[in-house]
C-alpha cells in the first residue's frame, strides 16, 4: 500500500477492512454516517456484511451477534446514538466479547460516558483518541487487536474534523502480533456433544460444567478483570516541550493537535510551556503525565466541554493546580465545528494562564 | 417380577437420569414453578432440532425471562442476549454463520414489550432465523405484571381489576402482526396446555426449522404457555385457563406458510 489523499471517514473505513473487520452495523448520524457509507462500499468487496440497522439498539445488537461468532465486528454512532448503545456495551464487557465502537463525536462532551462506562454495572472499556488521520488509521486497527487481546469492547473517539479532513494516509494492514485462537466463539459445532458453549453476560458455564459459575460469583470475576485490563493495556500519550515547562497543557483528539501546534510556536518564542496529549483515555496515561510535570508549576486542560478529563488530570497529579482553558464551543449547526478551536484563541488562553502562574509566583 | 435385590451388589448398572433425558437437555434442577408451560415448549424446540439432524449445527439466542434458566441447561450453543434484543443478535450470528440453524427464545415481555421493533425489523428483513415466543400474557419472572399480550379482563399485579381497554389499551396479536410482513415465510401459534396441542406445536417448530434450513426467510412460532403463578390460579386450573382466556384471543393455528415444500410437508 502507499499514501493516498482521502477523506477521514473513508480512510477509517478502509483501515477497518484492512484490520479484518467482517461485520459492521450502523444507524446514520453525522459525522458517523460517512463511516457507515464507507463500510457499505468497502465491506462487500471482501465478503463482509454492512447492515444499515433500523436503530442504534439494533446496530450494536447485530454487532454483538457477529462478534460472538468470532468475526471482527464494529459499530458506532454519535452522542444520543451512543447513549442508546450503552446497555449493550456494558453487557458485552460482562460477556467478554470483543467489539470496536466508533464515537464520531461532535464535541468532547462524551468523555465521561466513554471513560466511566455510560451503562450499568461495574465495567470499563478501552478508549483510544487519535488527533489526526495518520494516527486514526493506525489506532482503529490497533482497536481490533486490543479488543481481541482483552476480549473487551474498545471505543475509538473520532470527531467531526477527523471524519471530514483529507490527508495523505496509508490504510494498509498493520501487524500487531499474534493473538490467541478464539476457542470461545460460537459456530454451532459444539452443540449436541455434551458440552455446548455459552457466551453470556450472566454466566460463563453450562449446568453440567465441572465447576459451574453462577451469576453472583461471575459479577465479581468480571469486576476483577477491570484491574487486569487497566494494568495490562499500555497507556499511551504524546508529550512535547516538557523540559523546563512551567505550564503543561493537556488536550486529546483534534484539540490536542491544535494545542500541540500552539505550544510549539510559543516555545519557539521562549514561553515555558509544554504539552501532554493522552492517546488512551482509558487507561488514562497518569504516569506519563506525572513524569511530564517534573518542572511544572501548573497544568491546564483544554477540552471542548465544561470540564471532564480535567478530573482524571487532577487524580493523576495531586500536587499541582489544574485549571481549564477549554469549554463548550459549537457552531450554529451543532454538528461539531468549534468556533473557539483556532490557534489564535488557544494561544490567547494559554498565555493568559501562563501570566496568572507567573503573577502568583512573583 | 422385576425386584431390586438389596442383599447383594446390583447385577447391572443402575439407570441414571441421563438415560431418560431427552436429547440436547442437560439434566438438573431448574427454577420454574410447578405447572409452568415453558419446559414443554423448550423441550419441543430442542427435540425438533435433534430430529431434523441439526443437533451439531445450532445456535440459540436467549432473551431474559423465566426461560433464561434453560440457557445453561441445554446442550445447544447459547448466546445470551439482553431483554428485548435477541432478534438483532441472531441477525449478526446468522449473517456471519449462514449455514447454522439460529433460533431465539423470548417471552412476551421480552419480545412484544421491550423488543417489539427488533422482532418486527428482523421479520421485515426476512432474516433466515426462527424466533420462538413463549407467550403467557404476563411478566412471570417479576411476579405477574401486565404485558403487551395480556388479554382483556386478565388480572395482573399492574391491572388488579383485570385488563381494561380504556385504562390499559388492547393486547397485541403479535403473530398476526408479523404475518403481514413480506419477509415472514412462516408464522404459527401453538400451545402447551394439552398433549394434542404440544404435538401440533412440535410440527410447527419442525416446519419453521426446516424452512430456515432452506433459506426461506423469517420463521416465527408463538407458543402459548401456562403461568399459574403469574395468573394467580391453582396449578391444575392453568391448562383450562389458557384455553378459555388466552387462546380465545390469541388463536392457535398456522397463520402464514409460504408453501415451500420441505421433506416433512
Amino acid at each position: 500500500m502507499s499514501l493516498e489523499l482521502i477523506e477521514g471517514s473513508e480512510a477509517i473505513a478502509r483501515a477497518m477492512v484492512s484490520a479484518g473487520c467482517k461485520f459492521f452495523a450502523g444507524y446514520p448520524m453525522t459525522p458517523f454516517t460517512e463511516v457507515l457509507e464507507g463500510m457499505a462500499k468497502e465491506l462487500p468487496k471482501v465478503g463482509g456484511v454492512c447492515m444499515n440497522a433500523e436503530s442504534e439498539l439494533e446496530a450494536i445488537g447485530m454487532a454483538w451477534g457477529a462478534a460472538a461468532t468470532g468475526a471482527r465486528a464494529a459499530t458506532g454512532s454519535v452522542g444520543q446514538g451512543l447513549s442508546l448503545m450503552q446497555e449493550s456495551l456494558a453487557e458485552m464487557c460482562f460477556a467478554k466479547l470483543p467489539l470496536v465502537c466508533l464515537n464520531m463525536a461532535r464535541g468532547q462532551g462524551d468523555y465521561f460516558q466513554a471513560t466511566r462506562g455510560g451503562g450499568h454495572g461495574d465495567y470499563r472499556h478501552i478508549v483510544l483518541a487519535p488527533c489526526d488521520l495518520k494516527e486514526a488509521v493506525r489506532l482503529i486497527q490497533y482497536a481490533f487487536h486490543l479488543a481481541d487481546t482483552w476480549r473487551n469492547p474498545v471505543m475509538f473517539m473520532g470527531d467531526y474534523y477527523l471524519a471530514h479532513v483529507q490527508e495523505a494516509v496509508d490504510t494498509g494492514p498493520i501487524d500487531f502480533g499474534p493473538l490467541e485462537p478464539k476457542d470461545w466463539a460460537l459456530d454451532g459445532s459444539s452443540s449436541g456433544h455434551g458440552s455446548a458453549k455459552i457466551v453470556s453476560p450472566i454466566m460463563p458455564t453450562k449446568r453440567d460444567a465441572p465447576h459451574p459459575i453462577l451469576y453472583g460469583e461471575y459479577l465479581g470475576m468480571v469486576a476483577d478483570r477491570q484491574a487486569v485490563i487497566a494494568e495490562g493495556v499500555e497507556a499511551l500519550a504524546e508529550t512535547g516541550h516538557t523540559e523546563g515547562a512551567e505550564l503543561i497543557m493537556v488536550a486529546y483528539g483534534t484539540p490536542g493537535r491544535i494545542v500541540r501546534y500552539v505550544v510549539k510556536k510559543l516555545r519557539e518564542e521562549g514561553y515555558p510551556v509544554g504539552y501532554v496529549r493522552p492517546i488512551t483515555l482509558w487507561p488514562f496515561p497518569a504516569e506519563i503525565l506525572r513524569n511530564a510535570c517534573r518542572d511544572a508549576k501548573a497544568i491546564a486542560v483544554h477540552e471542548l466541554n465544561s470540564g471532564q478529563m480535567v478530573e482524571d488530570v487532577m487524580l493523576a497529579v495531586r500536587h499541582l493546580p489544574v485549571s481549564k482553558t477549554g469549554g463548550v464551543s459549537m457552531d450554529e449547526s451543532g454538528f461539531g465545528i468549534a468556533p473557539d478551536l483556532t490557534p489564535t484563541i488557544v494561544r490567547e488562553r494559554i498565555l493568559k494562564t501562563l501570566a496568572n502562574i507567573q503573577e502568583q509566583a512573583a | 417380577m422385576n425386584v431390586i435385590r438389596t442383599d447383594a451388589p446390583p447385577d447391572r448398572a443402575a439407570k441414571l437420569v441421563d438415560d431418560f433425558a431427552p436429547p440436547l437437555i442437560l439434566p438438573g434442577e431448574h427454577h420454574l414453578c410447578p405447572g409452568c408451560g415453558e419446559p414443554a415448549a423448550m423441550r419441543s424446540s430442542v427435540e425438533m432440532i435433534e430430529e431434523l439432524g441439526f443437533a451439531n449445527n445450532s445456535i440459540a439466542v436467549f432473551g431474559i425471562g423465566c426461560y433464561t434458566s434453560f440457557s445453561p441447561g441445554m446442550d445447544v450453543e447459547v448466546l445470551q442476549a439482553l431483554h428485548g434484543r435477541a432478534p438483532s443478535l441472531a441477525t449478526g450470528v446468522k449473517r456471519m454463520k449462514p449455514d447454522t440453524i439460529v433460533f431465539t427464545v423470548q417471552g412476551d415481555g421480552d419480545m412484544v414489550n421491550e423488543g417489539l421493533q427488533e422482532v418486527i425489523h428482523t421479520a421485515a428483513r426476512g432474516e433466515n432465523v426462527t424466533c420462538i415466543l413463549l407467550n403467557n400474557g404476563v411478566f412471570g419472572e417479576t411476579g405477574g405484571h401486565m404485558t403487551a399480550t395480556t388479554v382483556l379482563g386478565q388480572r395482573t399485579k399492574s391491572s388488579l381489576e383485570g385488563r381494561d381497554a380504556k385504562l390499559h389499551g388492547f393486547p397485541i396479536r403479535i403473530s398476526e402482526l408479523i404475518a403481514q410482513l413480506d419477509g415472514a415465510a412462516y408464522v404459527a401459534r401453538g400451545a402447551t396446555n394439552t398433549v394434542g396441542l404440544v404435538w401440533k406445536t412440535r410440527a410447527m417448530l419442525k416446519r419453521a426449522f426446516e424452512l430456515q434450513s432452506q433459506n426461506a426467510g423469517f420463521t416465527f412460532v408463538e407458543i402459548l404457555t401456562m403461568c399459574p403463578t403469574g395468573w394467580f390460579i391453582e396449578t391444575g386450573d392453568a391448562p383450562d385457563y389458557l384455553a378459555q382466556n388466552l387462546e380465545s384471543y390469541h388463536r392457535v393455528g398456522v397463520i402464514k406458510d409460504i408453501g415451500l415444500e420441505t421433506a416433512a410437508s
